[in-house]
């Protein structure tokens, strides 16, 4: 089974000097094709430095950020973000939908930013619209829909085009319990259809919805809750 | 006494034996409470004693079958339309032991936190795998699905509390770093816990959360 994020003895410290904040110290963390694996922790131990560091949106200081075996810091910022377009997906928990795009240009734009001709990229990304059931608000405006539907967008936008690892951070925060458990049940649905996924969330109830739950405290995972997957004991054994 | 009432709401429905009760009630709560046919039988017994069901006999094959009386009816009225009281807080195994944990010296409560955490949350994670296997929208998933919640909320409730009580021996253990360990005395700072319990043993937690404390 094959890993398609590793984070490999990652160190990232913030500032020097009297000021210096160590945000993670020497994690190393896994997630495999078809997981999802939950990363828990109270504000201030390191869970949104972890998923920005997996979205190549920022470096480590030490250690390394592999996504399906490439060395982001290898990349360079221009290889990085083609990474981001074409293989990672983020969703946020404000959205970010472009208020001037409809629903589908929204989730068109990163094809589209990648060379993919309009046609084409409208085509897969009414595609993905319809996988998380809005297939029929593709030409809405954001402003023009419920939290809920915004959000279906910016799922959307994050698994278009087959990409395989979906970056959540507390991707249900600003929904209501029920809308918010359907959220989750599309990130899963996509990680059991072979993605793999890293949700950050503070909501016990939410993280339960992953294979693993990892618990950071202050920049170190302190614990794991979940079943190993066989493959993964496996591997370790090897 | 939840379960005096459940098999009343059942018998509401019309006549009833004892096996068919027992799958019933744990086919509309999934199984979450087993319940064993004799515990059924005595609820029964009570239950005809107090006038709210009657037996009318038995079926063809020999089963004794019991009926709702007019009683009983407004016996399963009266329970739908008021509240569960919440009287005596339960004992709570995991309360207790935590009060305990940071008053006993030599007891690393950050581990005991963390265990628990991750217990809960391996259940909360069962409980939400079950969960996606039940969507249909007939009445018995629907009622299975409404019980899967409740525990999946009183899990999340726990989970947040134990949150909540590491977040809080942190600033203690934080607080009283702060002040210095030579600042004033040992034991004399504010602690708010301990003020009702001034013969306490001094500094309980300072042990078990702070390594470098006074002693």
């Amino acid at each position: 089974m094959n890993a398609v994020l590793e984070l490999d003895t990652v160190t990232r410290i913030h500032g020097s000097g009297a000021t210096e904040v160590t945000a993670l110290r020497a994690v190393s963390f896994t997630a495999y094709a078809g997981e999802l694996v939950a990363v828990m922790g109270p504000s201030g131990s390191g869970k949104s430095t972890l998923l920005t560091l997996a979205g190549g949106l920022d470096s480590p200081t030490s250690g390394a950020v592999r996504v399906e075996g490439t060395d982001l810091a290898a990349l360079g910022q221009k290889g990085r973000a083609a990474m981001r377009r074409t293989s990672i997906g983020y969703v946020f928990q404000d959205f970010n939908l472009i208020p001037a795009l409809t629903a589908v240009e929204n989730v068109a734009l990163p094809r589209e930013l990648d060379g993919a001709g309009a046609r084409s990229a409208r085509k897969v990304a009414q595609a993905a619209l319809d996988e998380v059931g809005i297939g029929e608000l593709a030409r809405r405006f954001p402003d023009e829909m419920s939290g809920g539907q915004q959000q279906r967008v910016a799922i959307a936008r994050a698994i278009v085009g087959e990409r395989r690892l979906i970056l959540a951070d507390e991707p249900t925060g600003a929904l209501d319990s029920e809308t918010g458990e359907d959220i989750l049940r599309l990130i899963r649905a996509r990680c059991d259809a072979g993605a793999a996924g890293v949700l950050v969330t503070h909501e016990a109830r939410h993280a339960a919805w992953a294979d693993r739950v990892v618990f950071l405290r202050d920049g170190v995972i302190v614990d794991e809750s979940g079943n190993d997957r066989p493959d993964a004991l496996l591997e370790s054994a090897r | 006494m939840s379960v005096r009432n459940a098999l009343l709401a059942l018998l509401e429905q019309g006549p009833r034996y004892g096996y068919q009760l027992r799958a019933e009630f744990e086919d509309r709560t999934g199984g979450t409470w087993p319940l064993n046919v004799g515990q059924v039988y005595t609820t029964l017994a009570r239950l005809e004693r107090d006038g709210f069901v009657e037996v009318r006999g038995e079926d063809g094959d020999g089963h004794v079958v019991y009926t709702v009386t007019s009683r009983g009816r407004e016996e399963v009225a009266a329970w739908f339309s008021s509240p569960v009281a919440r009287t005596q807080p339960p004992r709570e195994e995991l309360a207790i032991k935590l009060a305990l944990a940071v008053s006993v010296p030599g007891v690393d409560v950050g581990t005991v936190i963390q265990q628990q955490r991750s217990a809960t949350m391996a259940a909360l994670q069962d409980y939400t795998r079950l969960k996606r296997r039940a969507t249909g929208d007939d009445p018995h998933e629907l009622a299975w699905g409404l019980v899967l919640d409740s525990l999946v909320f009183n899990a999340e409730a726990e989970i947040r509390w134990l949150d909540h009580c590491e977040a809080r021996l942190r600033r203690v253990a934080q607080d009283r770093d702060d002040g210095g360990p030579s600042s004033v005395e040992p034991g004399s700072s504010v602690e708010p816990f301990e003020t009702p319990r001034p013969s306490a043993p001094q500094e309980p937690l300072a042990e078990t959360m702070n390594e470098g404390g006074a002693r």
